[in-house]
C-alpha cells in the first residue's frame, strides 16, 4: 500500500501528535469525566493508524510492528490480571478489591487502584486495535503478491 | 415511546440487511447496525427526566442524574462488538481470498 | 473455600496472554503451559465439588456484597448445579487438550490454537460461574468468540463458510440475548438474577414477561441449537477440528445454551405453564427431527452432529416435562426424576459425544477422509479406536451397562410417571432409531470389508489413544451415578438448587 501526498503527510505528522495526547488525557483522567480505558485507548490506536495510513505500509516493517503491538496488548491484559489477583492478598482480599489509598475525591491521583486499571486497559485497547489493523493490511500484501 | 419504536425500527432494519443481502460485507455492516440500535435502546432505558450527565462535581449539592449502569453495560458492549466485527472481517476477506468474490450464493460447498 | 472461585476465571486468561508472549520465543512452550493449566482447573473443579457438599456460596467481586449500604455488586455464585457444570468443562477441556497434543502438531499456527482454548474454557468458566446477567453475556462472548475462530482454525474453504455461518446466527444471537437483558434492567432496575427474581414477584405486565422470555429462548437456543434453530451446527462441527468438534458439541452448546436457559427459568423467572408445554414441545421436535436427519449422512461429522441435535433434545425435554410437573404439583418425585435425568444425560453426552468426535478425528487422522464409504475394516487396524467407538456408540443408543442407558431409562421413567405418554414413545422410538444409524456408523467405518488398502494404517499415537481410552472408562464408570446412593449426593444438590428457587435469591445474597 503507497503512502498518500505530500500535503497529506506533512498534517498527519503535525496532527498524529497531538490525537496520542489527547488519547492519554481521557485514559488519564477516565474516573474523573467520561470516557476511560475503551475510549481513550481507541484514540491512541487512531493516532498510530492515521499514521500508517498516510505514509503507507511499504514504510513498514510489518512483521517486527504486528509483533510489537501484539506483545503489547498481551503483557497489558496480563497487568490486568495480576492487578486483580495482587488485591487477593493486599488491602481487603476480595478479588478486584481496591487497596490504594483514596484520596479526596475530584483529584487525579484518587479512586485507588481505578486510573492502574484505566492505563492498563487503555494500552491494551490501543493494541489490540492497531494488531487487527496490521493483520489486515499485511493479509492485503500478501495476497496482491 | 416513540425513540423506543425507532429504535426497534433501526434494529429491523439491521435485522432485513442480514437475512437478505448477498454481498458478505453488508451482512456485517447489517449485522453491526442491529447491534448499535440496542446499545441506542440501553442508553435510553436510563434515562430519568430532566436528569444531568452523571459526572459529580463535588462543589455542587446533590442533583437529579441519569443512570449511570447502562452507559457502563454499552461501554462494554461496544468493545464486544468491536471484537465480533473484526472476526466477521478477517473471515470474510480469507473467503474472498479462496472464492474470489464475496457474493453468498457462490459459496456454497457445505450441503445437507 | 471462597477465595478459589475466580481462579476459575483467571487462570485460563494468565495462562492464555503467556502463550502469546512466550510463544514465539520458547519453542514447545504452549505444549507444556496448556495441559498443566486445565488439569490445574479440573482439580480445582473436583476439590470444589467434594468441599461443597450441598450448600452454596456466593463470591462478591471488589467486596461489594450489598450490606452496610453499598449497592449490590457483581457475583460469583457456585452452587451444586455449578459445581457439576465446572467438573464437566473441565474434564472435557482437559482431554481434548490432551489428545490435541499430538492432532495438532500438522498445523502451522499452534500457539495461537491453545491460547484460543484457554479462551474458550475461561469464558465457559466465567458463564457457569456468573451471578448476574451483564456478567454472563460477556463470558458468554468471550467464549463463542474464541470459538468463531476455532472452528475456522484450517483454512480451507468449508471451514470458512462454515464459521461465517455459525458467526452471522450466534451475532444475530447475542444481539436478542443483549436485548431481552435490556428490556429486564428496564421492567427490574437491575440485572442481578436474584434481585430479578424479587422484582418479578411483584406485579408486571404479563405481555412484556412472555415476550422477554420468547427473546430468550430464541437467544439461547440458537446457542443451544434446537430446532428450528440448529441450522448452523452440522457445517460448524463437521468443519471444526476433532478436539475443537468434541469442546464444542460436548461442552459449549450445554455451558452456554441448555445450563444458561435452565438457571434462567428456574431460578430467575417464575413458572407458568406454557413455558414448560414450549420447553418440552422445542425438546421433543429436536429429538426426532435430528435423530431423523441424521439416518442419511454420509460424513462421520455430520452425522455425529445431527446426533447431537436429537440427544440435546432429549435434556431439553427432560427439563421441561420438569417444569410442567413442578407446576402440577401433586408429582414432586417424578419432577425430581425428570430433572434429574436430564442432568444426568448433560453429564453423559458430554462424554460419550466427546469420544465420539475424538474418534472421528482418529479416522480422519489416519485415512485423511470423513467419508463413511471410503473406510472399511479398521476393527483389526486400529483397535483402540474401534472398541472405544463401539463403546461409545452404545452408550448413546442406550444399550446396558452403559451411562446412556441409565440416563434415558430415567427420563422415560420420569415421562410415564407424569403422565407424559406420547414424549415416552417418541424418546423410546427415537433411541432405536439412533440405534439404527450408530450401528451404520460402526459397520461402515470398522466392520465392513475394505474398499481400498487399508493394510498400511496404525493406530493413533500415544496423546490421542490415551484420551479416548480415558473417556471410554468413564462411559461405564458412570453408570455408577445410576444407583441411588450415588445421586443423592451427587445429582441431589443439583436439582435441590433448581426446584427452591429461593435459595438462590434468599440464602446466597440475603435478599
Amino acid at each position: 500500500m503507497e503512502g498518500m501526498s505530500t500535503i497529506v503527510k506533512k498534517v498527519s505528522q503535525l496532527v498524529a501528535g497531538l490525537i496520542f495526547m489527547y488519547g492519554i488525557y481521557i485514559i488519564l483522567h477516565g474516573h474523573l469525566t467520561p470516557g476511560g480505558g475503551f475510549a481513550g485507548g481507541a484514540i491512541v490506536a487512531g493516532a498510530f493508524i492515521l499514521l500508517i495510513l498516510a505514509f503507507g505500509s511499504s514504510a513498514l516493517n510489518l512483521k517486527k510492528e504486528v509483533a510489537g503491538s501484539s506483545n503489547t496488548e498481551s503483557v497489558a491484559i496480563l497487568l490486568v490480571v495480576i492487578l486483580a489477583l495482587m488485591s487477593l492478598f493486599l488491602g481487603a482480599k476480595v478479588f478486584f478489591g481496591n487497596f490504594l489509598p483514596k484520596g479526596e475525591a475530584g483529584t487525579l491521583l484518587s479512586a485507588g487502584v481505578i486510573p492502574l486499571y484505566n492505563i492498563f486497559i487503555g494500552i491494551e485497547v490501543a493494541g489490540a486495535i492497531l494488531t487487527i489493523f496490521l493483520a489486515l493490511v499485511i493479509f492485503k500484501e500478501e495476497s496482491s503478491k | 415511546m416513540i425513540v423506543y419504536l425507532l429504535c426497534f425500527v433501526l434494529f429491523l432494519v439491521g435485522l432485513y440487511g442480514v437475512i437478505t443481502r448477498r454481498n458478505l460485507i453488508k451482512i456485517a455492516i447489517s449485522l453491526s447496525i442491529m447491534e448499535f440500535s440496542i446499545f441506542l435502546i440501553l442508553v435510553l432505558i436510563g434515562y430519568i427526566d430532566q436528569g444531568l450527565a452523571p459526572i459529580v462535581n463535588t462543589n455542587s449539592g446533590p442533583e437529579i442524574y441519569v443512570d449511570p449502569l447502562p452507559q457502563a453495560m454499552v461501554l462494554t458492549a461496544i468493545v464486544i462488538g468491536l471484537a465480533t466485527t473484526a472476526m466477521l472481517m478477517a473471515i470474510a476477506i480469507r473467503l474472498y481470498r479462496k472464492y474470489k468474490t464475496f457474493d453468498i450464493r457462490e459459496i456454497k460447498n457445505l450441503r445437507g | 473455600m471462597d477465595a478459589l472461585i475466580p481462579l476459575f476465571v483467571a487462570f485460563p486468561l494468565i495462562s492464555a496472554f503467556l502463550m502469546v508472549i512466550f510463544g514465539k520465543l520458547v519453542k514447545g512452550f504452549h505444549r507444556f503451559l496448556a495441559p498443566i493449566t486445565l488439569l490445574a482447573l479440573l482439580l480445582l473443579a473436583v476439590y470444589e465439588f467434594t468441599s461443597l457438599g450441598g450448600t452454596s456460596q456466593a463470591y462478591a467481586m471488589g467486596g461489594w456484597t450489598g450490606k452496610e449500604g453499598s449497592p449490590l455488586g457483581i457475583f460469583l455464585v457456585l452452587d451444586g448445579f455449578s459445581v457439576i457444570m465446572l467438573c464437566i468443562i473441565n474434564l472435557i477441556g482437559l482431554v481434548a487438550l490432551f489428545y490435541s497434543l499430538s492432532y495438532m502438531a500438522k498445523y502451522t499456527a499452534e500457539a495461537n490454537y491453545y491460547s484460543l482454548f484457554c479462551l474458550i474454557v475461561a469464558g465457559m468458566n466465567g458463564v457457569v460461574l456468573s451471578g448476574d446477567l451483564f456478567n454472563l453475556f460477556v463470558f458468554l462472548e468471550v467464549s463463542v468468540i474464541s470459538s468463531y475462530a476455532l472452528v475456522a482454525f484450517g483454512v480451507g474453504k468449508t471451514e470458512l463458510e462454515a464459521s461465517f455461518k455459525y458467526q452471522v446466527l450466534g451475532g444475530l444471537a447475542s444481539m436478542l440475548i443483549l436485548l431481552a437483558i435490556g428490556l429486564i434492567y428496564w421492567q427490574c432496575k437491575t440485572v442481578n438474577m436474584a434481585e430479578v427474581r424479587a422484582a418479578f414477584d411483584g406485579s408486571y405486565s404479563k405481555a412484556f414477561y412472555v415476550f422477554v422470555q420468547v427473546l430468550l429462548i430464541s437467544g439461547f437456543g440458537l446457542k443451544a441449537a434446537i430446532i428450528p434453530f440448529h441450522a448452523w451446527l452440522p457445517d460448524a462441527h463437521s468443519s471444526a477440528p476433532s478436539p475443537i468438534s468434541a469442546m464444542l458439541s460436548g461442552v459449549l452448546i450445554k455451558a452456554v445454551g441448555i445450563y444458561v436457559l435452565i438457571r434462567l427459568f428456574f431460578n430467575m423467572f417464575v413458572f407458568t405453564h406454557e413455558i414448560g408445554v414450549v420447553i418440552a414441545a422445542l425438546g421433543a421436535i429436536s429429538m426426532v427431527l435430528g435423530s431423523l436427519l441424521a439416518i442419511n449422512q454420509w460424513d462421520v461429522k455430520r452425522l455425529l452432529a445431527y446426533s447431537s441435535i436429537s440427544q440435546i433434545g432429549y435434556i431439553v425435554m427432560a427439563f421441561g416435562m420438569g417444569i410442567i410437573l413442578l407446576l402440577r404439583g401433586n408429582n414432586e418425585a417424578a419432577a425430581v426424576l425428570a430433572i434429574g435425568g436430564g442432568i444426568y444425560h448433560m453429564i453423559n453426552h458430554a462424554v460419550f459425544k466427546g469420544l465420539l468426535f475424538l474418534n472421528a478425528g482418529s479416522l480422519e487422522f489416519r485415512l485423511n477422509t470423513r467419508n463413511l464409504k471410503e473406510m472399511g475394516g479398521l476393527s483389526k487396524s486400529m483397535p483402540l479406536t474401534s472398541t472405544t467407538s463401539f463403546m461409545a456408540s452404545m452408550s448413546i443408543s442406550g444399550i446396558p451397562p452403559f451411562n446412556g442407558f441409565f440416563s434415558k431409562l430415567v427420563i422415560i421413567i420420569a415421562a410415564i410417571n407424569g403422565r407424559f405418554y406420547l414424549l415416552a414413545a417418541l424418546a423410546v422410538l427415537v433411541s432405536i432409531i439412533t440405534l439404527g444409524y450408530f450401528l451404520k456408523f460402526q459397520r461402515f467405518a470398522f466392520f465392513n470389508k475394505a474398499e481400498k488398502a487399508v493394510e498400511k494404517i496404525r493406530e493413533v499415537p500415544f496423546p490421542m489413544a490415551t484420551s479416548m481410552v480415558f473417556l471410554a472408562i468413564l462411559c461405564v464408570a458412570l453408570s455408577l451415578l445410576a444407583i441411588p446412593s450415588v445421586s443423592e449426593t451427587v445429582l441431589r444438590p443439583a436439582i435441590d438448587v433448581l426446584i427452591q428457587p429461593e435459595l438462590y435469591s434468599t440464602t446466597l445474597i440475603g435478599i
